[in-house]
């Protein structure tokens, strides 16, 4: 698991890139009442804009870390956006990318390194 | 006010507390507060309406005002203040009042007790010196007493009646806005939830003892500021500095029931206060706008300063207060928009992140409220 320092986690699914926020960021959030969604096979560039969360506190965004493709979304959290406080390195995954190359994660902290950020 | 420099944060007598309990502490009105504790604002809210909330008010500003005549010229110099019936409050009794501008915009909103021989106010805490200046410029014959050494609790939902009774017995006898003096402990029958429930000012030192007492009653938990603003939008209630401010007057915050009839055109005391002029010709011929409930269609919750149009694209007003509705479970919101469309299920359109997503004007409250009338 890849972290990037807008609190998003990354994880390698085949040629897919998964794509969720820590534990950490969901804690941060609070109570998360409203997930939209971006639609699936949009290109996408890094720092584009592809999620809106809503918690009981306030509105934020999820950035696309990389370039790529959204070739999945989870729709149950637009269903259940409670899932984002359950399981939010599980289940609460937010969408899925397609990567023309996995090297690209290699910029991203691994989780010693994302453990000192946030510690 | 926004402050340039980085203010110092005030600190209340039960921080310790709060910080035992896992509270998370913020800057709220210049304090260090506690928005939520470990169970979060989703659950506290639910917690709050099924059993017993214990919320931490004491930044709110507590003042006596004491006559140096008369009782009936205090309760005169008052009325001076605000569109509200003093002269007609009972002993024991609590009402909301307003202070009004001469434009007739709200400086803040506030509660006040007649206490026999003076009376009890409690003010919002971001408004308080400005609070405490006016009055005493505005009632050179009254003693503006700020009290600065006792906590302001309040208990709120259906299991309050039975924790309060359980600490403090006789308080189940109160009815809504009643408000007793029992020892050193000062006792109103209100709320800021919509639920039934009390607001209690207790000397400090006596007053973390007396939370403890209370968090050890069956069903209550300690409520944080987050899911206080919640409780409060389902409940229909007015926060000052959103929705209501100095470029609202009383009758656009549809706030008229707060303006008793003797103080209304042809009322025994007409007129006299600040702003009269604006706020009785409202009155009369209603105003430009109105403040009004709001329930976004989808699940996207419509945030303060949304802005309003109608279906055919005309703006019309901005929402002032908004979020998710733990209890309602659905998003719900208040703002004022222009009179010809703040008719209940009037269908308008509000713009979130660029979008134009549906709402329609809703009753408020959102949430049948509880108070023990």
């Amino acid at each position: 698991m890849k972290y990037t320092k807008e609190h998003e986690w990354l994880r390698v699914e085949g040629d897919h890139v998964v794509v969720g926020i820590t534990e950490h960021a969901a804690t941060q959030l609070g109570d998360v009442v409203f997930v939209e969604l971006p639609e699936t096979e949009t290109q996408v560039a890094e720092g584009d804009e592809v999620c809106v969360i809503e918690s009981v506190k306030a509105a934020s965004d999820i950035l696309a870390p990389i370039d790529g493709e959204i070739v999945a979304v989870n729709q149950k959290l637009v269903d259940n956006p409670g899932l984002v406080n359950e399981d939010p390195t599980g289940a609460a995954w937010f969408f899925k990318l397609k990567v023309d190359d996995l090297s690209v994660l290699d910029q991203f902290m691994d989780e010693d390194e994302y453990q000192d950020l946030i510690g | 006010m926004a402050d340039l420099e980085e203010p110092e944060l005030l600190h209340l007598g039960l921080e310790s507390l709060h910080e035992e309990l896992g509270g998370k502490m913020v800057p709220f009105a210049g304090y260090r507060m506690p928005v939520q504790y470990p169970e979060g604002v989703l659950k506290e809210h639910l917690h709050t309406r099924a059993a017993a909330g214990l919320f931490d008010v004491s930044h709110m500003g507590q003042v006596i005002l004491r006559p140096k005549a008369g009782m009936d010229d205090l309760k005169l110099a008052f009325e001076a203040l605000m569109p509200v019936d003093v002269l007609g409050l009972a002993e024991g009794r609590q009402r909301y009042g307003l202070f009004t501008d001469e434009s007739g915009g709200i400086l803040d909103d506030l509660m006040f007790t007649n206490r026999g021989d003076h009376l009890y106010v409690v003010v919002n805490a971001a408004c308080k010196a400005a609070d405490i200046a006016h009055m005493s410029a505005g009632m050179p014959g009254v003693s503006v007493e700020p009290v600065t050494d006792r906590a302001l609790l309040a208990l709120q939902g259906p299991g309050a009646e039975a924790a309060l009774e359980a600490v403090l017995p006789g308080v189940a006898a109160m009815r809504f806005m009643d408000h007793r003096v029992i020892g050193d402990i000062w006792v109103s029958r209100s709320g800021y939830t919509g639920e039934d429930g009390f607001e209690v000012s207790v000397p400090e030192a006596q007053a973390e003892g007396f939370a403890r007492k209370l968090l050890a009653q069956p069903g209550v938990a300690p409520i944080g500021l987050g899911a206080r603003d919640s409780l409060r939008l389902e409940a229909g209630l007015c926060l000052y500095g959103h929705d209501i401010d100095t470029t609202t007057s009383p009758v656009e915050a549809n706030l008229v029931w707060a303006i008793q009839k003797a103080r209304k055109a042809g009322g025994a005391r007409e007129g006299g206060f600040p702003g009269a002029a604006r706020i009785l010709r409202e009155l009369a011929e209603g105003p430009q706008r109105l403040r009004v409930g709001l329930r976004p269609e989808g699940r996207a919750p419509m945030r303060e300063g949304v802005e309003l149009f109608a279906e055919d694209g005309t703006p019309v007003g901005r929402v002032t207060s908004g979020g998710f509705g733990p209890s309602v479970n659905a998003p719900i919101a208040m703002g004022y928009v222009a009179r010809a469309h703040a008719e209940v299920g009037t269908q308008l359109m509000g713009e979130v992140r660029g979008k134009r997503l549906p709402v329609t004007v809703a009753e408020m409250p959102f949430q049948p409220t509880t108070y023990k009338r």
